[in-house]
């Protein structure tokens, strides 16, 4: 049994909770004090930093929403000066706003030993050879997997994604034993393993960190199975820090959330009440030792539980059950958030085109694939074939380019899109995921 | 001149059956028709004998149609009647989008449905090389 900072993350639970505490009025003060969109929210509900004496009063606090990233683009919610950052990271968005998060050197240490814990959970020690293959650039994967790596001391692979082969070439020459990477990615290296041809005893590879994607246990029994390995679960997104917020533990029980750094309330998606331990909602979560970007009661969209037992590990941080679903529209495709909207947008800047769409979505060998079905109008609608491809080329290319993904696209009759009291249906989700 | 009536259908089984039942459920009667198909979607283009209710019809019914300036030619119904008229209509520069046959036709000849760039032009040429095509009126009452 492994772990990276055994005083924190085997912590009494009191002692914890007085730290988070102590770390949460802080935290409190400072975006009181250096945020005005914050002062703003807190002014506007009657809340003032001294009324924070209690961790249940966090409930008193208003939620942040990814609304206010983007009221506040790019740098509004930041704490700190430009001249105290040292990194900047985004959402993987490329329409509409993104989600932008700033690091001072402090944050960037912090989620370097935040990752490294997650890395050594998941069995990563100092003679370990780890390839990240989740994008390096301003998403956060790459480089976050990257710090926590080297911050462990092992040999770290910045691979980034693509060329599958070369994948696992460089798995096998190089004698990697940790792969870092989106779990469909893993089993997308696997079939190319297998085209290969390479003997697996040839490799190195005891386990993976997977994430930055919904997966299921049957998923996770797959890639185990499949590759003999070890398949952790890795919890993160930008507006907190990146991946390491958090990881399972050899029980695979649930991800063990960092408690010392984040505090983490289920609440009803649709009240906003705060729900008893143990209850299924959406997750928020508040940072405590953010600098740049400190994120008072962030909706993460994201449904789960916590449970909050001491593990047989001896971690004494709450576990948050594996990611199924979502209290919002968002679809995570490869990697990358999708929102309806930003489709929909997309295809109002294509003249006659209008917003009558279909997002549907399928995991065919492993891969997410995005179909996105538009209604043909009249206004569009050509008697030459050739026309009618030039239009459907037209969609397909403004939809990648500003999806930042390969979709198919499909264009069909109208009303042939289903649509519920009124209201279309958006989303037709065929995952198992 | 003709107004055909140009319907666009997903590639779906039962799509055509559906648009051929709503018609003929309205005393439509189908003269001539072609489909351009791709994998996904096709786009059917019907001479029908009463074109402005079978537009209102397909319209009431939710389909994505249109009406387009089509030409209907006729020429001798023997070997080579169709080659000469595109070798004409080749020497004068016109364009055909497309073209299909006419379901049925008159003793001895043969009605063929043209797409062309640039209708009036067309019109013109097929009068100059004594080209003979059909009045809308007769074409629908064939």
């Amino acid at each position: 049994m492994l772990y990276w900072d055994r005083e924190k993350e085997c912590m009494p639970r009191e002692e914890l909770q007085e730290l988070q505490l102590r770390r949460l009025k802080e935290t409190v003060y400072r975006v009181y004090s250096f945020v005005p969109a914050y002062r703003a929210k807190m002014d506007a509900v009657g809340v003032k930093p001294q009324d924070i004496k209690s961790l249940a009063d966090l409930q008193y606090l208003p939620f942040l929403t990814k609304q206010d990233f983007r009221d506040n683009y790019p740098f509004g919610l930041l704490a700190t000066p430009m001249r105290d950052v040292v990194r900047i990271q985004s959402s993987s968005g490329t329409t509409g706003k993104p989600t932008v998060a700033g690091y001072t050197r402090n944050d960037i240490e912090t989620w370097a030993q935040l990752m490294a814990r997650c890395l050594t959970s998941a069995g990563a020690t100092r003679d370990s050879v780890i390839q990240i293959t989740w994008g390096y650039g301003l998403f956060t994967g790459g480089l976050g997997g990257h710090y926590g790596a080297e911050k462990i001391g092992a040999a770290v692979l910045p691979a980034s994604g693509g060329n599958t082969k070369r994948q696992v070439q460089l798995m096998h020459d190089y004698g990697v034993t940790m792969l870092g990477c989106t779990p469909s990615y893993a089993l997308v290296i696997y079939e190319e393993f297998l085209n290969m041809g390479l003997d697996r005893s040839e490799f190195k590879f005891k386990s993976g960190i997977f994430g930055a994607e919904p997966w299921s246990e049957n998923m996770r029994k797959e890639i185990e199975s499949k590759w003999e390995i070890d398949a952790y679960d890795v919890y993160g997104m930008t507006e907190l820090v990146g991946p390491g917020v958090a990881i399972d533990c050899d029980y695979k029980q649930g991800l063990h959330l960092a408690e010392d750094h984040f505090i983490a309330e289920i609440i009803d998606p649709d009240t906003g009440e705060v729900l008893p331990e143990g209850s299924h909602g959406e997750l928020v979560i508040t940072s405590l030792t953010k600098e740049a970007l400190p994120i008072i009661r962030y909706r993460t969209r994201d449904l789960t539980s916590i449970n909050y037992e001491k593990c047989d590990c001896g971690r004494t941080h709450g576990r948050i059950q594996k990611i199924l679903g979502r209290s919002d529209d968002m679809l995570i495709i490869r990697g990358v958030n999708v929102f309806p909207s930003m489709v929909e947008s997309i295809l109002l800047q294509i003249p006659g085109i209008e917003p009558q769409y279909q997002l549907i979505v399928e995991r065919k060998n492993n891969l997410d694939r995005l179909e996105v079905q538009v209604e043909v109008s009249d206004k569009v609608f050509s008697d030459e074939v050739r026309k009618m491809e030039e239009l459907e080329a037209t969609i397909h290319r403004e939809l990648n380019s500003g999806l930042g993904i390969a979709v198919k696209v499909r264009l069909v009759e109208p009303k042939s899109i289903e649509r519920s009291e009124g209201k279309a249906k958006r989303i037709i989700d065929n995952r198992q995921i | 001149m003709a107004k055909q009536i140009s319907v666009f259908l997903e590639n779906k089984s039962g799509r055509l059956a559906h648009v051929t039942k709503v018609l003929g459920d309205a005393g439509i009667n189908i003269r001539a028709l072609s489909i351009a198909d791709t994998s996904d979607f096709g786009i059917l283009r019907l001479i029908v004998n009463d074109p402005v209710k079978a537009y209102r019809i397909l319209k009431e019914e939710g389909f994505t149609a249109s009406e387009t300036e089509v030409i209907a030619v006729s020429m001798p119904d023997s070997p080579g009647g169709l080659a000469a008229v595109l070798d004409q209509m080749s020497e004068e520069n016109l364009n055909i989008e497309y073209l299909y046959a006419f379901l049925g036709m008159k003793d001895n000849e043969a009605l063929v449905v043209f797409k062309v760039e640039d209708i009036a032009k067309a019109k013109t040429s097929f009068n100059n090389k004594g080209i003979k095509f059909m009045e809308e009126q007769d074409l629908y009452q064939l």
